[in-house]
């Protein structure tokens, strides 16, 4: 099961820069890192939020920061989203790069006047005189059977905003990188990290960015780190996912390819900016698409990617692009939460609506 | 530890507790301590996946929660407020059924045991209970409901809870804003939390009345309580009382607290245990005996017992609630995405 992407070290090609580099290790400890490293390369650099110091944060990102860093960099502040998304406002504008944290997605909610009427703003308003290099780091989507409000999937509404910035990992090693990255650009950077996934082991290439998919050749390495990435190359039809999704895309695939059924995943990474280019390889090549996503099904973004591709692809596709998504219900209970994600039969359901559609 | 600006004089139901209530008042700590650490244990067992535990909440909660008039009060709580709930004689299969993740906010009637739905946004009811108790005053009842909000010194940081006091001053809401200071949010200690260290303080800018109250001692909190809704019942706006107690335990079953304070400090802080201190002084005065607290850990035991088989008998909701109980009247879209997942549900 390729939960990630794997290092294929058979294949001619290979630009194996060693074994040293490529550690195994979980979404949790690649994230911990990546801004361990952050702090050290930059000192302007600040992470702050609910619980984030001396607990290291209830999902431990921030694990053993203030103890390295010290407590001017790595903070607490008391419990209030608008005040630290507020209190970030300010750092930026006097040369920080705040990395602030929301404990949990459905806690952004009471931030979203700073985040939208501020952050996403301020650059505009003051014509480029004052940048907003925040990166704010959201443990998002559901999977882990939480009480209301810890699960939810935000990535539409921040998507919408124009000012901002998302970016979703999948795994390990793109989860190191990606923060990395988005932790040192001046724009601000809304990081979805599937909290379902936090203790998924995977390799991290440490020393590059760019890994090759699981089968090879020709596409995306991923290496840009501004992409989608192809996860797992097949002929008949693409499935197009973020975050949690892709690795049961990944299922998903193995399963149709014992009917014989050639799947082709992508991983979009960036929300906004979209890779249309990417989409429109991809279904390009198999002409069929499936976009899967935990957010609710109306105004989310499997509309905006099945638009990208009918503008790309219109005329060579063979059926209109289908979704896969969550209900237009506010988030379950644990329960009912294997309902409303997008489970193995639903997305099957999907992928055999696309190869089943015939022109009226 | 009481405080000054004190409530306006209207003490005509100020009788001292009986000996009846006081017993009473221990029933129900002890149902509710027992029920507390029952369902930490239900956790640990896989029963429920999760539970936020009151262990040294007891006296503030039952002694607050007895005083509410269930035929005209409201009360508003967050997640941790099991013993408002049992002391108001709620439906604790219903109550506990959020923490099996059978269904948020609970399955019991709000409407009938006036308690709003549990809830997990820290402060996130605050507004709510002014509102409500707006809508008090604009009916004119001459029997005047009194709203209670409970939340924590964490909570009290949030900018809804400014906006809720100062909204209450300004219309004379009957709101009782009770916090229960329990040393912490999560790892975090009051005094990098509450600048001034104290929340009750903070009324005073709003022209709140307040009391800083211990609130380890039942009796204390229920009068404390008492006299704060006759102020609110008389017309006279809001009140603030800060009950200052201990969480004993980890913030919930997912926590270690172990992380950011010792076994030693917690034995220090957390002070006499309110339960064991209001025994010991019910056994002094002569209220209570021996055979009564066996009595009182016996029926304790037997509730814990029938809410254990209640809760494990509650099957999954039926999936197409998700769908029907979204709104009075569904939209088209959400209609067809219920037909569609009926279809294949039914399917797979
Ligand atoms: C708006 C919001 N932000 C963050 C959280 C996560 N969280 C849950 S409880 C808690 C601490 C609350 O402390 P306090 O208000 O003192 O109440 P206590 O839990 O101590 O009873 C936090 C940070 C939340 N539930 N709601």
């Amino acid at each position: 099961m390729p939960e990630t992407i794997t290092t294929d070290r058979s294949s001619g090609n290979s630009t194996d820069t060693g074994a040293a580099n490529v550690q195994h290790m979980s979404m949790q400890q690649a994230l911990n890192r990546a801004l361990d490293e952050v702090l050290a390369e930059n000192p302007k650099t600040v992470i702050f939020g609910e619980d984030c110091g001396r607990l290291g944060g209830v999902f431990r990102i921030t694990d053993g920061l203030q103890a390295k860093h010290g407590e001017e960099r790595v903070f607490d502040t008391p419990l209030a989203e608008s005040g630290i998304l507020g209190m970030s406002v300010g750092l930026a504008m006097a040369g920080f790069h705040p990395i602030p944290e929301v404990q949990f997605d459905g806690f952004a909610y009471p931030a979203i006047n700073q985040i939208v009427c501020q952050i996403a703003r301020m650059n505009y308003r003051s014509r480029g005189t004052l940048p907003m290099p925040i990166t704010l780091r959201v443990p998002s989507f559901g999977g882990i059977r939480a009480p209301e409000h810890h699960g939810e999937s935000l990535e539409a509404l921040f998507a919408h905003v124009p000012g901002l910035k998302v970016v979703s990992p999948s795994n390990p090693h793109d989860a190191y990188h990606l923060l990395k990255y988005a932790a040192t650009r001046p724009d601000p950077v809304i990081f979805m990290e599937p909290k379902s996934r936090y203790w998924q082991k995977g390799p991290v290439d440490v020393a590059s960015a760019a890994q090759r998919p699981t089968h090879d050749a020709g596409v995306d390495d991923g290496g840009s780190l501004t992409g989608a990435r192809v996860v797992r190359e097949g002929r008949h039809l693409t499935l197009v996912a973020w975050g949690a999704m892709v690795s049961r895309c990944l299922q998903v695939a193995e399963l149709a390819a014992e009917d014989g059924i050639d799947v082709e995943v992508l991983d979009l990474r960036w929300l906004k900016p979209i890779d249309a280019d990417a989409l429109a390889r991809s279904v390009g090549k198999t002409r069929r698409a499936v976009v899967v996503h935990e957010a609710p099904l109306t105004s989310g973004l499997g509309a905006e990617v099945a638009q990208l591709i009918t503008q790309s692809c219109f005329a060579t596709l063979k059926a209109p692009v289908e979704r896969v998504t969550g209900f237009d219900v506010p988030y379950p209970s644990g329960d009912l939460e294997d309902e409303y994600i997008p489970n193995i039969d639903r997305i099957l359901f999907g992928i055999q609506r696309v190869l089943e559609y015939r022109r009226g | 530890m009481t405080t000054e600006p004190v409530l306006a004089a209207v003490d005509d139901d100020a009788a001292p507790l009986t000996h009846h209530q006081l017993r009473e008042l221990y029933t129900l700590m002890a149902a509710v301590r027992h029920l507390d650490s029952s369902a930490v244990a239900w956790q640990r067992q896989g029963i429920i996946p999760g539970y936020a535990p009151e262990l040294g909440q007891e006296a503030a909660q039952v002694g607050s929660g007895y005083a509410v008039d269930r035929t005209r009060d409201f009360v508003f709580p967050t997640y941790r407020e099991m013993g408002v709930a049992r002391a108001m004689g709620l439906d604790m299969v219903g109550y506990m059924s959020t923490h099996k993740a059978t269904w948020h906010g609970g399955m019991y009637n709000p409407l009938e045991s006036r308690f709003a739905p549990i809830q997990a946004v820290v402060a996130g009811s605050v507004l709510h209970a002014v509102g409500w108790a707006h809508g008090q005053t604009l009916s004119g009842a001459p029997e005047m409901g009194v709203a209670m909000t409970y939340f924590g010194d964490g909570a009290s940081s949030q900018g809804d809870v400014h906006e809720a006091m100062n909204f209450a001053a300004v219309m004379k809401a009957p709101v009782v804003f009770f916090i229960q200071n329990n040393g912490w949010a999560i790892s975090v200690p009051t005094e990098r939390q509450v600048a001034g260290g104290s929340v009750a303080a903070r009324a005073a800018g709003y022209g709140i009345p307040s009391l800083q109250i211990d609130g380890n001692d039942v009796v204390a909190v229920f009068e404390a309580t008492r006299s704060a809704f006759a102020h609110c019942r008389a017309g006279n706006g809001p009140v603030v009382i800060e009950a200052m107690t201990y969480r004993r335990g980890p913030h919930s079953t997912a926590d270690d607290p172990g992380r950011y304070r010792t076994l030693e400090e917690e034995r220090l802080d957390g002070g006499e245990d309110p339960l064991e201190r209001f025994k010991q002084r019910l056994l002094a005065e002569g209220v209570a005996d021996a055979a009564f607290f066996a009595e009182a850990q016996r029926a304790a035991e037997d509730e814990e017992e029938a809410i254990r088989a209640g809760i494990a008998d509650l099957g999954p909701r039926p999936g197409a609630e998700m769908f029907s109980l979204v709104f009075q009247e569904p939209t088209p879209a959400l209609q067809s995405q219920a037909t569609s997942w009926r279809e294949e549900s039914e399917h797979a």
